[in-house]
């Protein structure tokens, strides 16, 4: 009888090393979660900025540098792409889980390309109430805004659709 | 420079110029959620123009990048418009500033974003998203100031008026336009006009305002003609590199 082997190839490895590199502003999801990670080869990891002007972009090369060198990746580059565009519907379900549970609104899925986006209700992330309000468009980092819940009245972040 | 590097500067000192203006408000906004919109909106102005700024030393090849550009050039190789050094003024100026500017750069960038040039077209396509946002950010603030109390609509009236003579450079074609347009980079801006002058309308009657009367345009910003408030600001801008060159922390 022959059972199937599982190949663990060295994309996969290096896959396995950025899913422990977080985002370094919301530590609670890694890159890979937020999509931020394109293309992972043997020689190099593609990745691409969500907002040109993010601070956090050059921490997030840095960081996965750090990583891939630690782990025995230091000949694997690390390439910048624009095109396409980053889009929150590159979160992964398991990214939009987790930036629930540290208490973040996670952008509805697929709707980055709707005319309505940012229109619906936030669902609370603490008491999953719809009764909500948008405080401020603009909250403490450029890919999230202010909202208030109406019902526990806790204010939270909303991750914004882009 | 040729003019393909000089028409990615002009877009990259647009967003420079509007950035470094924007960030002034840190700290000092009328209210915190003004002061995180004005600042966010700053930081993706200069994530534009450090794209842009990039690109054009790319072109030019002569070994400046985006921070050489920014920082070691004198007031008159400046080549952003003048709405976008214009100083802030109060509240509702900054807003009217960024109503006429966001609208602009949409229609401009929805555009680029389908140009044959990739590197235009992608950084284009990237900053559209986000320009978007400040497009609907600053028609929203139109809409409060405008229809709200006596007060915050004489401020706005005011600011728009002023801001109002800087408009039609946005949209004047020249020989760099051509150029750039020849080699499957750049847009024709004065076919955007209509298109912005009907969004514009919109808000404007949202906001029970009247258009501002027709002023003789001013222009000179694309041929590095100044006001003197450019200089102000770069020389705050600049003080660093220039009394400490290659400084880095
Ligand atoms: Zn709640």
């Amino acid at each position: 009888m022959v059972s199937a082997v599982t190949v663990i190839t060295t994309t996969d490895r290096i896959s396995a090393v950025l899913a422990h590199v977080p985002d370094p502003e919301i530590p609670a999801v890694s890159v890979l979660d937020l999509g931020i990670v394109r293309d992972v080869s043997e020689t190099r990891v593609l990745i691409t900025p969500t907002y040109t002007g993010c601070p956090a972009t050059l921490a997030i090369e840095q960081s996965i540098r750090q990583a891939l060198d630690a782990n025995g990746y230091a000949n694997v580059a690390i390439e910048t792409t624009l095109s396409p565009p980053w889009s929150t519907d590159w979160i992964s379900d398991a990214g939009r889980e987790k930036l629930r549970a540290y208490g973040i609104a996670p952008p509805p899925k697929g709707a980055s390309a709707s005319a309505l986006k940012n229109n619906q209700a936030a669902e609370c992330p603490q008491c999953g109430s719809s009764n909500t309000e948008e405080l401020s468009r603009f909250g403490s980092t450029p890919c999230k805004a202010l909202w208030r819940c109406k019902a526990c009245l806790e204010p939270f972040d909303r991750f914004k659709c882009h | 420079m040729d003019a393909l590097a000089t028409y990615a500067l002009r877009l990259g000192d647009d967003s420079l110029i509007l950035g470094q203006r924007l960030g002034e408000w840190c700290g000092h906004a009328p209210a915190l959620e003004v002061d995180l919109s004005l600042t966010n909106v700053a930081l993706d102005q200069v994530g534009q123009a450090t794209h842009f700024l990039g690109l054009a030393g790319a072109i030019e090849n002569a070994g400046r990048d985006a921070d050489a550009l920014a920082f070691r050039r004198d007031v008159m190789d400046f080549t952003n418009c003048l709405l976008v050094e214009q100083p802030n003024g109060d509240f509702a100026q900054t807003i009217a500033r960024q109503f006429l500017f966001s609208h602009y750069q949409a229609l401009l960038f929805e555009q680029m974003a389908r140009v044959k040039d990739e590197r235009f077209a992608a950084i284009a396509a990237k900053a559209l998203k986000e320009v978007s946002y400040h497009a609907t950010l600053a028609s929203d603030w139109v809409v409060r100031l405008g229809d709200g109390t006596e007060e915050s609509k004489a401020r706005m009236v005011a600011g728009l008026d002023w801001m109002w003579r800087f408009a039609d450079e946005l949209f004047v074609m020249d020989d760099v336009d051509a150029a750039a347009i020849a080699a499957g980079a750049g847009v024709d801006k004065s076919a955007l006009r209509a298109e912005w002058d009907a969004r514009i309308d919109a808000v404007l009657a949202d906001a029970t305002l009247a258009r501002p009367a027709s002023r003789r345009p001013v222009l000179g910003g694309r041929a590095g003609h100044h006001s003197e408030h450019l200089g102000h600001l770069l020389s705050d801008m600049q003080f660093l590199q220039r009394a400490y060159p290659d400084a880095t922390w």
